[in-house]
């Protein structure tokens, strides 16, 4: 198999073994963490191998998460775009509300099956503090969440969630105070206590193996849509669309697909107010390669190499960095990335409620977005599959703000 | 050799300890800098490392990030730290400058550029917090190449395996982090550098310096008992942010300071 760029490996053979994706990815870290993600990479091969770590991961990904999600033909969004018959896997259903759980429960055992007693998580949102404070729970672990403090402002309800689920939320007060932030400060801790804890990083990004292992366990998304796909419709999808922050509910849905080269991988980043603004999320389109979080990726920065304010409605999406998987497929043109803006990820929130009973979370509207548009310019006898990886109960405060609605 | 490497190895020739001092460039304010870097060396000080401020400084704690953002409000860039560097040289040939970052702003500058300009500088080392030795290859070559020598870190948990390739990696001296955490975190444990000073020592033919943790005289007295060298920064950097609105008695107590810790070391 040669990808486009002639180069006779298979995708499934990335990341090489020193953790790099090509140019992308690797271990930009401080020495004092060195040992620890050597530890984790040593740990983690060895218990994808076991198969008691397996059973008991199958066992809770069925019994706790709710596994299989669905994938659900939406017949009158189909309608409604004209074209494509668009189908959506519903992650949105996942218990917690979104694919973040997929993750935090493989990295829940990995921290039992290596005696760590303590995890620790950053998140921008909540979902995936909630998601880590959710499987702390569940394995008696104790949690700590680090979260910007302007973040805790924007998202009291996950907040008061976390708390309710046993885990201590940190405020973060420095930088923007923002989910980067919170990542920096995180990563400090993690510096501090590697002894009895292990540092849950909710996306595939961060230095070498957790953009591996992320992907891993997300990967059942895709593996799972793929077999339904079969089952339900025959084939393949001609395309396949999910949202980039980080980037890890597109590298679970993509994985799979990676080397079935005629299925088109498409990620939705964040527009904000319009590429054009300054103000956005959209890495992948408009930013450049550099180092952040411990991997080469690319990067929103400025002139000077400072880290820049990104902006994005959906705090899941508002991430300077990208996953360097990512970075990745769009320089080996495996994978397209576009980006959406603030204005047609809200229509389409709308829209999939209005029109299929659906609430879908503001990350995941910007995949419905573009999905809508691709399906409408495609034929009735092609089909796409648009990952809905959350539910937007969280993000009604948020909208209902816009419609000048106070629901405090 | 570079004018890093000479002064070590003239300071062991005449049985003395080193003492670094690292400040952030453009804290509190751009016009402070080069005269306190005078005022360190006036004071004693053998090597200065000059931090360059960044939006992410990931393995700082909280008195050096503040001093970053204290700098970034002044948009301080990388580009600003040579500059800095270079009126420092016109009036100092002899004291090494290490300068202290995070890769970022190097990457967006461009390696070859970086090199170059910080040489022209006079610029003499780099300590990138978050470019282990394995990531380093291109970068160190280059630096080499313009006569900057580039310092790598050895951590508490690092392994004897990986300890032999970062001192073969490292010129002008290797740096010892005492300290599972960010810079000036928790208390020093003498006993435990110590230890881990008579392992590393037999890995590296290179001076080892000691730095995160080192607080006052008698820390800085105890660590070159077993060390080659303190490095101070979280301490000075400290004091610097409670004189930040009295620019004269910042320079006086950090002059007043260093003094201390070099009269504690000699």
């Amino acid at each position: 198999m040669s990808n486009l760029d002639g180069n006779n490996e298979s995708l499934f053979a990335y990341p090489d073994e020193s953790g790099h994706f090509g140019q992308f990815g690797g271990k930009f870290v401080s020495e004092t963490l060195m040992a620890a993600l050597q530890d984790l990479e040593s740990e983690y091969y060895r218990l994808r191998q076991d198969i008691t770590f397996q059973e008991e991961l199958q066992r809770d990904l069925s019994e706790y998460v709710g596994r299989a999600s669905p994938l659900y033909f939406a017949k009158r969004l189909t309608t409604q775009a004209g074209g494509a018959k668009i189908y959506l896997k519903r992650e949105d259903l996942n218990h917690t509300g979104a694919h973040k759980i997929n993750n935090c429960i493989g990295q829940a055992l990995l921290a039992k099956y290596m005696g760590k007693p303590r995890v620790i998580a950053e998140t921008g949102a909540g979902q995936h503090g909630v998601a880590s404070a959710t499987v702390a729970a569940r394995f008696g672990l104790e949690c700590q969440v680090y979260m910007g403090s302007e973040d805790i402002k924007r998202q009291s309800l996950n907040v008061y969630r976390m708390k309710l689920l046993g885990a201590e939320v940190v405020p973060v007060h420095s930088g923007s105070k923002t989910l980067k932030d919170a990542l920096n400060e995180a990563m400090r801790d993690w510096v501090t206590n590697v002894d009895d804890t292990h540092y849950i990083i909710g996306t595939v990004a961060g230095p070498h193996p957790y953009p591996m292992l992320v992907r891993n366990f997300q990967a059942i998304i895709g593996e799972e849509t793929k077999r339904q796909f079969a089952e339900q419709h025959g084939g393949l999808p001609n395309a396949v669309v999910a949202c980039v922050g980080g980037g890890s509910n597109a590298m679970g849905i993509f994985y799979p697909f990676l080397e079935d080269r005629e299925v088109r991988l498409i990620g939705v980043e964040a527009a904000g107010y319009g590429l054009a603004s300054g103000r956005h999320a959209a890495p992948l389109n408009e930013g450049a390669v550099g180092v952040l979080h411990g991997n080469r990726t690319y990067l929103m920065g400025d002139a000077n190499g400072q880290i820049v304010e990104t902006h994005s409605i959906s705090a899941g999406l508002d991430y300077p960095g990208v996953g360097p998987e990512h970075a990745f497929l769009k320089d080996v043109r495996r994978a397209e990335y576009v980006a959406v803006d603030d204005t047609e990820a809200l229509d389409a929130f709308r829209a999939l409620n209005k029109l299929e009973g659906i609430l879908p979370a503001l990350e995941s509207s910007h995949a419905v977005a573009y999905g809508l548009k691709l399906a409408s310019k495609m034929d009735p006898d092609e089909s796409i599959v648009i990952n809905l990886s959350g539910r937007g109960d969280k993000d009604i405060p948020t909208v209902a703000k816009l419609d000048g609605i106070s629901i405090d | 050799m570079g004018m890093l490497s000479e002064r070590l190895k003239s300071l062991a020739s005449n049985n003395k300890k080193a003492l670094v001092a690292y400040i952030v460039a453009g804290d509190p304010e751009p016009g402070v800098t080069v005269p306190l870097m005078h005022r360190l060396v006036e004071n004693g000080v053998d090597v200065i490392e000059l931090g360059v401020p960044f939006s992410d400084p990931e393995a700082e704690g909280p008195v050096i990030q503040l001093a970053h953002e204290r700098a970034l409000a002044h948009n301080v860039s990388l580009g600003n730290c040579l500059e800095m560097a270079a009126e420092f040289r016109q009036a100092d040939q002899v004291t090494p400058i290490v300068l202290m970052g995070y890769l970022n702003p190097v990457e967006t500058m461009g390696y070859e550029n970086f090199a170059v300009k910080a040489a022209s500088a006079g610029v003499n080392g780099t300590i990138i917090v978050n470019l282990p030795p394995e990531e380093a290859v291109d970068m160190s070559a280059i630096l080499e190449s313009n006569d900057i020598e580039p310092v790598y870190l050895l951590a508490p948990t690092t392994t004897d395996e990986r300890a032999r390739m970062i001192c073969q990696a490292s010129k002008g001296f290797v740096y010892y982090v005492s300290l599972k955490g960010t810079t000036g975190a928790g208390n020093l444990d003498i006993n435990d550098v110590s230890e881990k000073m008579e392992r590393f020592k037999k890995l590296s033919e290179l001076p080892i310096m000691v730095g995160f943790g080192v607080k006052d005289g008698p820390g800085a007295r105890a660590i070159v008992q077993v060390a080659d060298g303190a490095v101070v920064g979280s301490a000075i950097v400290k004091l610097m942010a409670e004189h930040k609105d009295d620019l004269k008695k910042l320079s006086d107590e950090v002059g007043q300071f260093v003094s201390e810790l070099r009269a504690a070391i000699d």
